[in-house]
């Protein structure tokens, strides 16, 4: 349990991959304007990280990794060097049904969040959530854990971060530097504060 | 932003500062932003994108007459996949070290903005010779603001360029004292801000300049075309 609880705080906390990794940061810099905004694209890539991170786990441990088409007398066949096209693959897919199944059944929620979902596809943090999956060869349950924790990180951090565009609207900033500099500025201070994160141990 | 009726020359320079990628139009900073802890890396991402740039480029300018609108955005995934798969194996042929530095992303490079954004905006209305020059026109952008950042970051962060040691550490009887921060993720949020910063005022000082001998208003772009 320990275990779990340490994986999902890592994925979530420490290596959170807006702040430490810089994934996803064209989507986190431009629909950070309102906390609403930011609020429906974090629900967002938290769902599909949850999801396809396992999911590409199942393909990449019985499709992908080397003497996986054994069964088939094949067991030289490695297919690994697919992974990328293939989990690419595997979330536009996934992003694509999940629109329909919500625009058919939960338009409310369809309205809420859909017009977020096709940006999600072209979002860093998904695909790198699943290489670093594959990377570190998390088992089913991690990869599980680990998509939560990583999606719920993101989330988080685009949250804080629109909060505070939000209050420097008004600021009185020089001319140059408002907008994107600012921002980046901003976004430097809060990974800093996430740093603070590293060597946290849970009893 | 980009006419048909630009020069090539134009197309080619213009994104290097005018319209850079990362700066101005804050496309694929994620990259950007994680492999310039030391310069090497950031020679090789930059090297890899600009190749996938230039090949997706001229491959989806070729293709654009025969791709209809509504598969466009998969059929350019697919091509930017491939010629993505190919760096990859290549770089884990013959730079095997720096290829385990860069682990996840090179294949992050598939949804680089810069490429997809492109391919979107320029490959798919212009012939392949004009997209092949635009692509290393945004290439070279990207290459420079990268070479910037990842240069910056290892000599301040290790006292080091390309792992040569250029400013004596104090450790080894020199005066300079590393600034660990450089090395750290913030850092690199703060140099492209301070760049983006610069590089804004500079481009509205220029703008001022021009709309003052031409006796004009000035324009009202102090806001950023933010995406």
């Amino acid at each position: 349990m320990s275990e779990t609880l340490d994986l999902f705080v890592q994925a979530a906390l420490t290596e959170n991959l807006a702040l430490a990794f810089f994934l996803g940061m064209c989507m986190f810099l431009a629909v950070s304007k309102t906390v609403e905004m930011a609020f429906g694209f974090g629900v967002a890539v938290f769902t599909i990280q949850t999801i396809s991170v396992p999911l590409n786990q199942l393909i990449g441990h019985f499709l992908l990794q080397p003497g996986a088409w054994a069964w088939l007398g094949l067991p030289d066949a490695d297919l690994s060097f697919l992974r990328l096209i293939a989990f690419v693959g595997v979330i536009a897919a996934f992003v694509q049904i999940l629109e329909m199944v919500l625009d058919r059944y939960f338009p409310a929620l369809s309205a809420a969040f859909g017009v977020y979902l096709p940006l999600v596809t072209v979002n860093c943090a998904i695909l790198g959530g699943s290489l670093f999956m594959a990377e570190r060869q998390y088992s089913f349950a991690e990869s599980f854990v680990y998509g939560a924790g990583s999606g719920f990180g993101w989330a988080v951090a685009i949250c804080l971060l629109a909060a505070i565009r939000e209050r420097l609207e008004y600021s009185d900033s020089p001319e140059g530097l408002r907008g994107m500099g600012l921002t980046f500025l901003v976004v430097g201070i809060v990974s800093l504060a996430f740093l603070g994160f590293v060597g946290i141990e849970l009893p | 932003m980009t006419t048909p009726s630009l020069p090539p020359v134009r197309v080619l320079l213009d994104p290097i500062v005018r319209e850079n990628p990362i700066t101005l139009q804050v496309l694929g900073v994620c990259s950007a932003l994680a492999v310039t802890r030391t310069l090497a890396t950031a020679l090789v991402m930059s090297a890899s994108v600009t190749a996938v740039l230039i090949g997706s480029s001229v491959a989806i300018s070729l293709l654009r007459n025969d791709v209809p609108r509504s598969v466009r955005l998969i059929i350019e995934i697919t091509v930017i996949a491939t010629l993505v798969i190919v760096v990859d194996q290549v770089l884990q042929a013959f730079f095997w070290e720096l290829s385990r530095d860069l682990s996840v992303f090179v294949g992050l490079i598939i949804t680089n903005c810069v490429i997809l954004g492109r391919a979107e905006t320029f490959s798919m209305h212009n012939p392949p010779g004009r997209s092949a020059l635009d692509a290393l026109g945004n290439g070279l952008g990207y290459t420079w603001i990268l070479l910037g950042v990842g240069g910056i970051r290892e000599l301040l962060g290790s006292g080091a360029l390309l792992g040569q040691p250029i400013l004596p550490l104090v450790e080894d009887g020199g005066w300079f004292q590393p600034i660990a921060l450089m090395l750290r993720p913030p850092s690199a949020f703060f140099l492209i801000g301070v760049l983006i910063w610069c590089l804004r005022s500079a481009s509205l000082a220029r703008a001022r300049s021009r709309s003052l001998t031409a006796n004009a208003p000035l324009p009202a772009s102090t806001g950023s075309p933010t995406r």
